[in-house]
């Protein structure tokens, strides 16, 4: 096994997504199969080989600072769950 | 005539010889939508009152004079390109109630040019998928076969043009998400090179992969929709600032003295025996029409489904950390704080596909692993671009099949993620190597589904690439045939 049950809670707690019992076994076991097959890649020597990135070669895309045109507040909140003015709102962060 | 049965080029001629207005034509195409859309379930929204204006307004644009490459030809569009004041649900449950606060790049082209976006069309949810099955609007049917699936995820914009709904649609490509669907619906499809085409308001997979791209029922109203969407665009900082050509221009430059490669780790034994035949024609027909076909070798081929999955897979991971019931989307809160609120608006929001992926991302980045996943896949991937600009030293073009099988039955692979992923072999490598492809029509199986062709272009070389097309398209009539329904 690659993974176990308790990687994956860990996993899903990093994730901020909650499993039920019985689907963090089916995740534990797709998981495995999958990273199983990944494993592949360690046949190959990559000593000395750039990571990409990118699909091209890029660097940083500077341009000048001006203000533009954003969408506005109103649009900008138009599909929030919970807003109040200005603002998102969110349930209580700190007690 | 039907006008699906037209192409773009026909539909202009006729509206601009008043022989036919805007607003019949996107009448006949919301009647066509609506006749055939409960067989396939292509589109997930149906824009008929705006539609219906804006084709009124095209058809006073031409009356005074005025019109540009698409007035008044009513097409249609993935549901992940932002639509200002129209619902884009991307395929999933967590945007559901998601209306865009503005126009994705690609939309405000098509706009300027005219063009009548009629909806919104079905997809795998995020975009992930190679089926269509993974939809919160439900599987999309594949239109020669409807108990097949059209492939993914772009399902919706292939079935669409397949079934003459519209005309053209755009997709978008991270794994071959334009190429497949395309080759199982028995339309042309475009992944444009990586930067060709802006991103900007393209809800997010996976970043350093995706492209948008045109789906079309031929080669020529193919690069047609390229012309619109292509070039540079400062709101999208990896869209790359160089000339675009008139895709159109010298269409019919024929391949003639062209080198066109057949890398051999495409031809293996996996390969379905109908799929073979077809891509074996090609090459004759290729050969016929005077290229010089050439075997050539892509090393790294075996590794590019393990290499993509795992960068696409991270991408994901990062890029749907944005869905948290905050700013968008449908919250579920239990009443025991934020990070529960996060924890059950995107346990219920997202379905087990993307929940997958972005299980598999997180651990891939995640503290210990990262090196081992992320970063060996990242060097993997230099390996398969390098590949790829070695053999263009070669070769033009690079001929291959498009997928593995010709499309399957619809739940027939929904257990075996793995095997899914396995069907992507020969689209996925251009997505890493950031290089242009294609898809195109090239036989039938015994079963009368339709087999497509895969041309690789070099980076930036679609109008080379789209000559070949045009010219194989024009030496053959595997894109006459169309689907009963």
């Amino acid at each position: 096994m690659k993974i176990t049950e308790k990687d994956v809670e860990h996993v899903a707690r990093l994730a901020r997504l909650h499993l039920a019992p019985a689907d963090l076994k089916v995740m534990t076991s797709q998981m495995d199969a999958m990273l199983g097959y990944v494993d592949k890649l360690n046949e190959l020597d990559t000593d000395g080989v750039e990571p990409m990135a990118h699909a091209v070669p890029m660097s940083n895309a500077f341009r000048e600072d001006e203000i533009g045109m954003p969408i506005g507040i109103e649009r900008a909140l138009q599909n929030a769950p919970e807003s109040d003015g200005s603002c998102f709102r969110v349930p209580k962060v700190i007690e | 005539m039907k006008f699906q049965d037209l192409t773009i080029q026909e539909m202009r001629q006729k509206l601009l010889a008043g022989e036919l207005t805007s607003v019949e034509l996107t009448k006949a195409c919301l009647e066509r939508i609506e006749a055939t859309d409960s067989q396939l379930n292509a589109f997930i929204t149906v824009c008929e009152d705006e539609s219906l204006a804006a084709a009124e307004q095209a058809d006073q644009q031409i009356a005074a004079g005025k019109s540009a490459l698409l007035t008044g030809i009513p097409v249609a569009v993935k549901d992940i390109f932002n639509t200002l004041d129209v619902r884009t649900t991307c395929g999933s449950k967590i945007l559901d109630n998601y209306v865009s606060p503005y126009d994705a790049t690609a939309i405000a082209k098509l706009r300027e040019q005219g063009a009548i976006i009629v909806g919104k069309l079905n997809m795998d949810e995020f975009a992930m998928g190679s089926s269509n099955e993974n939809s919160a609007a439900g599987a999309v049917h594949n239109p020669w076969d409807t108990e097949r699936v059209p492939g993914g995820s772009s399902g919706g914009s292939a079935a669409a043009v397949a079934a003459g709904q519209v005309v053209a649609a755009l997709g978008t490509d991270t794994g071959g998400s334009v190429r497949q669907p395309a080759s199982h619906c028995g339309v042309v499809g475009l992944k444009p090179t990586y930067g060709r085409v802006s991103r900007y308001g393209v809800v997010a997979f996976a970043s350093s992969l995706a492209q948008v791209g045109p789906v079309a029922g031929n080669v020529e109203d193919c690069a047609l929709m390229l012309n619109v969407v292509a070039g540079y665009d400062p709101a999208d900082s990896t869209s790359v600032d160089c000339p675009v050509p008139d895709y159109l221009e010298n269409l019919n430059a024929g391949v003639a003295g062209k080198k066109i490669g057949l890398p051999r780790e495409y031809f293996i034994a996996g390969l379905d025996p109908e799929i073979k035949q077809a891509v074996d024609a090609a090459i004759e027909t290729y050969r016929q029409l005077g290229a010089e076909i050439v075997e050539v070798s892509l090393p790294h081929t075996d590794y590019s489904v393990a290499c993509y999955y795992l960068i696409a897979m991270a991408e994901a991971s990062s890029n749907l950390a944005r869905y948290d019931g905050v700013r968008f989307g449908k919250r579920q809160d239990p009443g025991d704080g934020l990070i529960g609120m996060y924890q059950q608006t995107r346990s219920a929001g997202f379905g087990d596909e993307v929940k997958r992926r972005i299980m598999l991302g997180t651990y891939a980045l995640s503290s210990g692993y990262y090196d081992a996943y992320y970063l060996k896949a990242q060097k993997v991937r230099t390996l398969i671009r390098q590949d790829f600009l070695k053999v263009f030293e070669e070769v033009d073009l690079l001929l291959t099949p498009v997928a593995p099988t010709p499309a399957f039955k619809i739940g027939e692979m929904v257990d075996d993620p793995l095997q899914m992923y396995l069907s992507d072999i020969f689209t996925i490598p251009t997505n890493l190597a950031g290089t242009c492809a294609m898809s195109f029509p090239c036989g039938f199986s015994d079963k009368g589904l339709p087999i497509g062709l895969q041309l690789i272009g070099k980076p930036f070389a679609e109008a080379e690439m789209l000559q070949a097309a045009y010219a194989f398209e024009q030496a053959t009539d595997w894109n006459q045939r169309v689907p009963e329904l």
